[in-house]
Formats: C-alpha cells, sequence, structure tokens
C-alpha cells in the first residue's frame, strides 16, 4: 500500500458527537468488501440541512467536523466508508479513540485542531467552496475559499505519522514483528 | 510512584515502544464475531499470511446475526467458521451454542485479572469487570492482533471513580453507569480508563460489574477496569480451581493487579449513590439521562430485554420479578433475548421464562440482535424502544426509531403500563 493523497474539497459537518451508526448504518455491516459500502456514506446524519446525495457529499475530498468525530461503534466500515469515497482526511476538534485509531491505521489521517481553528475553517465557508491542502511531513494545512487562505500547524504522534508513512498498521507491524 | 491497575498491566505486557508515548502489548485474548472479523480474515488471504499467532488465545462467536437472516450474513458466518476450522481454534462458537460475545466470552471463564484483551467490538470494554485491560478496536487492530499477538495503545490516563454509600431498593448497576455517563459526558473518559473503586462496586455481582464496565465506552473510555476481589475469585473459580490451592491463594495473585495506594489519577470524582435514582436516557446520546420519574408516561411501541449489557441471568431475574402475575401492555410488543445458552436454559429452570411468555412476551435465541438494528426487533420509522441496551444514537435500532436505555426492571415496568415508568411501584405492589 503507498501513501494517499490528503486534501481536496472539503465538507463542513458543524455539529459535535456525529457517531458511526450515523456514518454507516449497521444494515450495511453485511458486507465482506469495503467497496460495497461506497453508496451508503453518511446515510443517517442527523444534520439540518444535509443531504447524503448531493454534489457536495460526492465530491468532498476532506471532512471537517467538531468534537468527539466517530463516537461509537469499533466499526472500521467508518473510515473504510471515507476511503472508498476518496476521502482520507478528517479534520476535527477531537475524535473518539476507536475512530482516530482506525484513520490511521488505514494510513489515513485524523487532524485535531483546536476549537478557534475549525470556527475560522467554518467562516471561511463565506467565501465559497473550502479546499484543503494538507503537507503531512511540514504538519500544516492550507484551508482556503474564494481569495482567502488560512495556514494551520497540527501535532500528530510519530506512531500516527509512522502509520501514514508505512501505508497502514499492517504494513508497519509486518515489518516490526 | 505508584501505578494504576492499566499501568501495571502495560508494564507487564510491554512488547514494543516504538515511538514515546507508544505502547505495543502483548495479548492475551484476541476474541472475534462475524461482523468484524470476515474483512480481516480475507485481508490475510490476500497477503498470503492466513495465520494466526495462537490458537488457543483467539476465541470467536457468531452473535451479531445468527441464525443468518440472509445470503450475505450466512456468508459472513460462513467465513469465520471456515477460518476457525482452518486454524483449529479451540473455542468457536456456533449456532446452537453461541451466545453474546461479552456475556459468553467471560461466562466460559476465558477472562482473568491483569489479562490484555482486544476485540473488534466496541463494548469489549466489558471485559475489564474482571480486572482485566479490555479494549474495543477496528478490524485492522483486530487482524493484527490476529497475526502477531500484539496492539498498540497509548499509554492511558486513570480516572478513579469512587462509588460511594450502598444503592437503593429498586436501584440497579445500569442506573448506576447511566448516571456516571450524565456526569462525565460521552467524551468525558476519552483515551482514559475508567477504574471504580468503591463500597458500591464491592456489593456488586460480576454480572452487574459487566453491565458497568460495557458502558465505559459510552463515555469515550478505552475501559472500565473493577479490582479484583472475592468477587472475582468466587465467579472464576470453576475455571481456576487447578490453579490455585484455595480461594485465598488466588486472591492473593490477583491482588498485584491492585492499584497501588499512591497512583496516579488523571481524576478523581466520588459519588454517593445513597440516593440515586433509575435513570433513562432521552434524545440520541448516552449521556443524555434523566431520573426515571422525569420521563414517566412517555409512550413507547417496543420493549427489549437483552444484550451485552443486560441479557444476564440477574437481569432476567429482576424483569421477572415484576412481570410475574402481569401481562404486558397491549399497546406494546415485548421481546426478550437471553445473552447465552447457558443464561437461556437456567431462566428456563427457574421458571423465568414461563413468565416472560406468560406476560406475553417474544423469547429469541441469543444474539446481538435488535440492539444494532442488524436483525430480530428493528424499529420502524417512528417507533419507540425501552431497551436494556447500550447505545441509543440515531438510527440506531432501525432508521428514525427513537431508543431510551434503561435497566431491566425500568423495562420491564415499562412493559406492563405501555409507558415509561419507575419499577419501584410495581416493586412496592408485589411485595404487598
Amino acid at each position: 500500500m503507498s501513501r494517499k493523497q490528503f486534501g481536496g474539497p472539503a465538507l463542513l459537518l458543524d455539529r459535535s458527537d456525529i457517531n458511526t451508526d450515523e456514518i454507516i448504518p449497521a444494515k450495511y455491516l453485511t458486507e465482506v468488501t469495503k467497496e460495497a459500502l461506497q453508496p451508503y456514506m453518511l446515510e443517517d446524519l442527523k444534520l439540518e440541512g444535509f443531504d447524503p446525495a448531493s454534489a457536495a457529499v460526492r465530491e468532498a475530498r476532506v471532512v471537517v467536523s467538531r468534537e468527539n468525530f466517530g463516537c461509537g461503534s469499533s466499526r472500521e466500515h467508518a473510515p473504510w466508508v471515507f476511503e472508498v469515497n476518496g476521502v482520507h482526511t478528517i479534520i476535527a476538534e477531537s475524535y473518539a479513540r476507536i475512530f482516530r485509531q482506525n484513520m490511521f491505521n488505514g494510513g489515513m489521517l485524523a487532524i485535531e485542531l483546536p476549537k478557534s481553528d475549525i470556527d475560522r475553517i467554518f467562516d471561511l465557508q463565506q467565501q465559497g467552496q473550502v479546499e484543503i491542502r494538507v503537507d503531512v511531513d511540514a504538519q500544516e494545512l492550507v484551508a482556503c475559499a474564494g481569495d482567502k487562505e488560512l495556514r494551520f500547524n497540527f501535532d500528530i504522534t510519530p506512531f500516527d505519522k509512522a502509520l501514514v508513512e508505512a501505508g497502514g498498521w499492517v504494513e508497519f507491524a509486518d515489518a516490526r514483528y | 510512584m505508584g501505578q494504576t491497575i492499566a499501568e501495571k498491566i502495560f508494564a507487564a505486557h510491554l512488547r514494543d515502544e516504538p515511538f514515546p508515548g507508544t505502547r505495543v502489548l502483548d495479548l492475551d485474548r484476541v476474541l472475534c464475531h462475524e461482523i468484524t472479523t470476515p474483512v480481516a480474515i480475507a485481508d490475510l488471504q490476500w497477503r498470503g499470511k492466513d495465520r494466526v499467532f495462537d490458537p488457543d488465545k483467539i476465541k470467536a462467536v457468531i452473535d451479531h446475526v445468527t441464525p443468518a437472516k440472509d445470503s450475505k450474513t450466512a456468508i459472513q458466518a460462513k467465513m469465520l467458521r471456515d477460518w476457525a476450522r482452518r486454524h483449529e481454534l479451540k473455542d468457536f462458537f456456533d449456532v446452537g451454542r453461541n451466545g453474546v460475545c461479552h456475556a459468553i466470552f467471560p461466562e466460559k471463564g476465558f477472562i482473568r485479572p491483569g489479562f490484555t484483551v482486544i476485540m473488534g467490538d466496541s463494548h469489549t470494554c466489558t471485559h475489564g469487570a474482571f480486572g482485566a485491560f479490555a479494549a474495543g478496536v477496528g478490524t485492522t487492530d483486530l487482524e493484527v492482533g490476529i497475526l502477531k499477538g500484539v496492539c498498540a495503545f497509548r499509554e492511558p490516563k486513570t480516572i478513579r471513580i469512587n462509588l460511594n454509600g450502598e444503592l437503593p431498593e429498586g436501584v440497579y448497576a445500569k442506573d448506576v453507569i447511566l448516571f456516571v455517563i450524565g456526569q462525565l459526558g460521552v467524551n468525558g473518559a476519552t483515551d482514559r480508563v475508567i477504574e471504580f473503586h468503591g463500597p458500591v462496586i464491592e456489593a456488586m455481582s460480576m454480572e452487574s460489574r459487566m453491565t458497568l464496565c460495557n458502558m465505559a465506552i459510552e463515555a469515550g473510555g478505552t475501559c472500565g477496569i473493577c479490582p479484583p476481589d472475592a468477587v472475582t475469585v468466587d465467579y472464576l473459580w470453576p475455571f481456576i480451581a487447578e490453579e490455585f490451592t484455595d480461594r485465598e491463594a488466588a486472591l492473593a495473585d490477583y491482588s498485584r493487579w491492585l492499584p497501588d495506594a499512591d497512583a496516579e489519577y488523571d481524576k478523581v470524582l466520588d459519588f454517593d449513590l445513597s440516593t440515586l435514582q433509575p435513570h433513562v436516557t432521552f434524545d440520541y446520546k448516552p449521556d443524555c439521562v434523566k431520573p426515571v420519574k422525569e420521563m414517566a408516561g412517555t409512550r413507547v411501541d417496543q420493549i427489549y430485554i437483552g444484550s451485552c449489557t443486560n441479557g444476564r441471568i440477574e437481569d432476567l431475574r429482576v424483569a421477572a420479578g415484576i412481570l410475574k402475575g402481569r401481562r404486558i401492555a397491549d399497546s406494546v410488543r415485548g421481546i426478550v433475548s437471553p445473552a447465552t445458552p447457558q443464561i437461556f436454559r437456567q431462566a428456563m429452570d427457574e421458571g423465568i421464562m414461563d413468565v416472560f411468555m406468560d406476560a406475553g412476551f417474544c423469547v429469541t435465541n441469543p444474539t446481538c440482535g435488535a440492539c444494532l438494528g442488524m436483525s430480530n426487533g428493528v424499529l420502524a420509522e417512528g417507533e419507540v424502544c425501552a431497551s436494556t441496551t447500550n447505545r441509543n444514537f440515531n438510527g440506531r435500532m432501525g432508521k428514525g426509531g427513537m431508543v431510551h436505555l434503561m435497566s431491566p426492571a425500568t423495562a420491564a415496568a415499562t412493559a406492563v403500563t405501555g409507558v415509561i415508568t419507575d419499577a419501584r411501584a410495581l416493586l412496592k405492589e408485589t411485595a404487598a
């Protein structure tokens, strides 16, 4: 597995505690391939005005959200449904532990930013479609919309960074243990 | 500096520290079910690494949808079954012998104090009731666990919760944990282990401790842990009798997992539970909790008694105590799922199943079923369920459904009246 591409058009979900049942309902957990999950991303999300079938959802490569993203079930189907839809980056104020680890275990990014930074990304929407560029090595991300551009530094643990480099935990563990 | 229970377990299982702050632990148990494991199996096959690190330490069960409801769930079960046979897993529980994972694995004596346990299921924290470090993980962690017998964790901080006083009559472990989650919030224990202490825990059965630890994840906790004590030893005795000369020796051995007196905690919370009331959830998050009396009269359509939280024998006994001689309201339907075949049989022997059936309940085989809306009791849009399960997220039991989490006692009382009801009124009537 090679390193994934991070960044692109962002889908902004202004709610805390978005849970795994909303990201991928349990009725689809009968699938045994990641690809089969593709049509069902965020199908049960409870958020006013949100349409899981919209172009904004289809075109998203990054999701920006609030606190405790991915709480609930351990189902890795939640990161997978993002992955098979080309969303390799989540940016949120905080995460549920298992979801965050599942993202890095799959070589993807679960970036944590303080509330004030997330607020600024949400404000950026007024300029138009928000695009995110991520530089993992520099631990820096750029959010832009219209002619406005914001830069943020983010923390990532050395282990999580190594998982992103390796392409995931199976690759890392297989080489080491 | 003293250590918490989790710190002691981490130190005893440390295989590697690839980076500061990352602990790779040796695993004593890797538990598997048919929903999150097949993808791991398929990936291992694809990689040409269809192996297991230790067929005795890996335990597997088909429990989420069982017997299979359609071709897809039949394939999932078959993948797990074939894999378990191929690798000669010592313990694999198939249809007829299968029960809800977090009920059947402890029941078989697979969990011990000081163990490290992972499973591709968020409620794996249940097993912390035995003084083990038990964490829910995703399929990739599970896959590495199966192949290498290791899992990586950040060194967890520990929140110590002292549960003081004595639980009033008609108040149960479920009420305690709903109250605690209400206090902590849904992310109040993220990246934390919750250590439960105090007289309330000491007085609790292992079943009640499992109910308590089961829902640590609903506050974001990695694991809920109860210190091992004589109750733990008594529960495990049939499985450990050959390892120790007597129960005192077992207790002395397990006491090495108790926290040091000078252990450092992230936070210490004290609650006096002497006046705790029965609790129930409202809305779509497990930290939205209220005393039952504030929700009394709320109409429900279905009552579900079962799951890894509250499908154990003591849960069925409590519910049956309220249902005995009563019928469920005409406006509701009741479903009861004993969590394992052993519990089912015991409930039959004690006449509990008669009580449920006389009251008008549908009895199902042991399964996770309705809890996560996969089978056996999914709600229709707009329907409301009074449930002894652990999660009330939007859509959890079926799109558009609403779940109110509560104890088996509250669920049974609610079944009788058709609206959310404080069981203590009915308990009084029964006594009189």
